[in-house]
């Protein structure tokens, strides 16, 4: 039927192995978050909820999502545009550095703000004298985030806008278009799919951050935890079914990010 | 077009407004405190009965919030910044370093208030699995081979240092104070402990909930949470013949309190840990209550045993005990290192 050189037991136990592998490390675990979470039934699973610290955890989640997924959609694309459209001095050193936060480790992201904005931090005294709050508060939850998210965007977009070319941008600009209505015309409706994609992505990280949101939160419950500090502080507190309650909100994100992230992709291949 | 750019603008606007309101909303009195690992139980049970004090006495609500994560992590995170009214940390060392390194409070922090500023003592017990499969019955049992021993670690924990120093009074007082067998003792004890967590909590949830180790060098008010509520039947505690007098001090935080205008509620806050409630459920979470008619009530609940202080010319207090021992390139660094 199709050219398969490799004998049937190889494809066989490739096949195994890969199911298998994704049964105990994938499969197994999620499992076990949903067995834990509703362990002590129903009522207790909604009550864990509902617990006045855990909705805060979860605004918190929201509101550090809803700040950090749009200022890194417009990053993402003016960057994307720029480095595939145009060439300019420091192009490489901007594509490179772009990668950063992902090749960095979270706690090294948190720590950095607490350099910057801690009490002892290079700008900390100006931030104490005018009363101003950034770490251990959520304006430094929210730049944490920011940072380890700020990839994802660009990173999405980049090879997508290379892949088309600037062509039709041209055209747009031959027939006398302005700079402007060809981006808003001509450059977004092509890579829409991407942009979904990227804020898709952008979204789960933001939302599921735990290293360098740990760094600068300062643990203060109902105030500066968010979802995944919520779930390590209940465990610690041998609350293990709340903790693996509110850890199954977190999976589900998860499965809906999954879903989401099948369906744009199909939509891109349709798009094609 | 001009739907465009208002688009962009109402997302920057929401975006300035969901970071100024969380600083703006400010309803009622509210208190940081920044405590250690153990304390989750004691001040939540506290901070309810202060908060209905305060209500009846003067009249105010108030809301307490809490911190809780290994001692020195929670001081340096007050040193950085974190807006503490108060700190109830693991030991005085962990508060001199807030004073030393900012100018949030007073050096003399510790003479302020009764007893040190310590409201309830503790000590370093053992739990060990029932039965007491590997039959450990004092400090010379944990450094035999095939002990396996869980402790977190004392760079970051209160907790650990206690547990540090409660083995080295054991071992200089069996040893005629001989320093070089009490560097051995306690490498051939650290060699027998496989996992260093950063809080009391991490370790215990090594020991109950992951399983590991024989026996978890713990404080007693932890051992006793474990044995009545966690793991009933499942674990007993082993009181070892000596141990260390365990002072986990409180203080208000000036500076911030000051600037949040909360000193008056902050310090009564503080002192009504010394009033009979208070020691009531500090007795009730199972430390060591300093007020004499409830150290009476509650005498039967705690094992008598020999308990030496951080001032004991061992140690010489937290300043020096804290310089020998766990500073860059201290003791525990020397003997830790022997055995990677």
């Amino acid at each position: 039927m199709n050219a398969q050189t490799e004998p049937r037991f190889v494809r066989i136990a490739l096949i195994t192995i890969a199911l298998a592998f994704f049964g105990v490390f994938v499969l197994l675990p999620l499992f076990c978050v949903f067995f834990h979470a509703f362990s002590k039934g129903w009522v207790y699973y909604v009550q864990t909820l509902r617990h006045p610290d855990a909705l805060a955890a979860m605004r918190m989640t929201v509101t550090t999502a809803l700040v950090a997924v749009p200022l890194n959609l417009v990053f993402g694309v003016a960057a994307s545009w720029a480095i595939v459209k145009f060439d300019f001095k420091g192009k490489n050193l901007l594509l490179s550095l772009i990668d950063l936060p992902l090749s960095v480790s979270p706690v090294i992201s948190g720590l950095v703000f607490i350099l910057l904005f801690g009490a002892q931090g290079y700008f900390g005294p100006w931030l104490v004298a005018h009363n101003i709050q950034i770490v251990f508060a959520p304006p430094g939850i929210i730049l944490a985030t920011i940072f380890v998210t700020f990839p994802m965007v660009a990173r999405e977009l980049i090879p997508i806008m290379r892949s088309q070319g600037s062509e039709e941008e041209e055209a747009a600009l031959t027939l006398g278009a302005s700079g402007w209505e060809t981006f808003w015309r001509v450059t977004i409706p092509n890579i829409r799919w991407g942009i979904l994609y990227g804020i898709i992505l952008c979204n789960a990280r933001a939302m599921g951050e735990f290293g360098a949101v740990s760094v600068v939160s300062g643990h203060i419950r109902g105030l500066t935890n968010t979802l995944p500090l919520h779930v390590e502080i209940l465990y610690n507190e041998y609350q293990f079914t709340a903790a693996f309650a509110a850890a199954s909100v977190l999976a589900l994100l998860a499965i809906v990010t999954l879903i989401a992230k099948t369906t744009v992709e199909m939509a891109i291949k349709r798009g094609r | 077009m001009r739907s465009v750019r208002s688009y962009g603008f109402i997302t920057a606007l929401f975006a300035v407004l969901t970071l100024v309101t969380p600083v703006l909303a400010a309803p009622k009195v509210t208190l940081l405190n920044v405590s250690y690992d153990p304390t989750r139980e004691l001040y939540q049970a506290f901070n309810k009965a202060f908060a209905a004090h305060w209500l009846g006495t003067a009249g105010a609500e108030v809301e307490i919030n809490q911190s809780h994560g290994g001692s020195g992590k929670q001081g340096r995170a007050v040193i950085d910044g974190l807006q503490a009214d108060v700190v109830t940390l693991a030991l005085a060392y962990d508060i001199d370093a807030i004073a030393e390194k900012t100018d949030l409070l007073p050096r003399n922090w510790q003479s302020r208030l009764p007893s040190n500023s310590t409201p309830y003592t503790s000590t370093i017990v053992f739990l060990v699995r029932k039965g007491n499969p590997k039959g450990i019955k004092d400090w010379d049992d944990l450094v035999k081979p095939g002990v396996v021993v869980i402790t977190p670690n004392p760079k970051t924990s209160g907790g650990a240092r206690w547990n540090y120093l409660a083995a080295w009074a054991y071992a200089l007082k069996h040893n005629n104070n001989d320093e070089a067998k009490g560097r051995e003792f306690l490498a051939a004890l650290f060699k027998n402990v496989p996992v260093l967590d950063t809080g009391a909590r991490g370790s215990t949830t090594t020991f109950v909930e992951r399983g590991i180790g024989d026996v978890l060098l713990a404080w007693e008010n932890e051992a006793y949470l474990v044995v009545n509520q966690l793991g009933k039947g499942d674990y007993e505690i082993v009181t070892p013949s000596l141990s260390i007098l365990a002072e986990p001090p409180v203080s208000l935080v000036d500076r911030n309190a000051d600037r949040h205008g909360t000193r008056a509620v902050a310090e009564a806050y503080l002192k009504y840990l010394y009033t009979e409630e208070g020691q009531e459920i500090a007795a009730k979470n199972y430390y060591r209550p300093r007020l004499e008619a409830v150290a009476a009530k509650y005498a039967g609940q705690f094992a008598k045993l020999d308990l030496v202080t951080i001032d004991d010319p061992l140690f010489g207090g937290w300043q020096k005990a804290q310089k020998k021992h766990f500073a860059d390139k201290g003791v525990f660094d020397q003997i830790y290192q022997v055995n990677p």
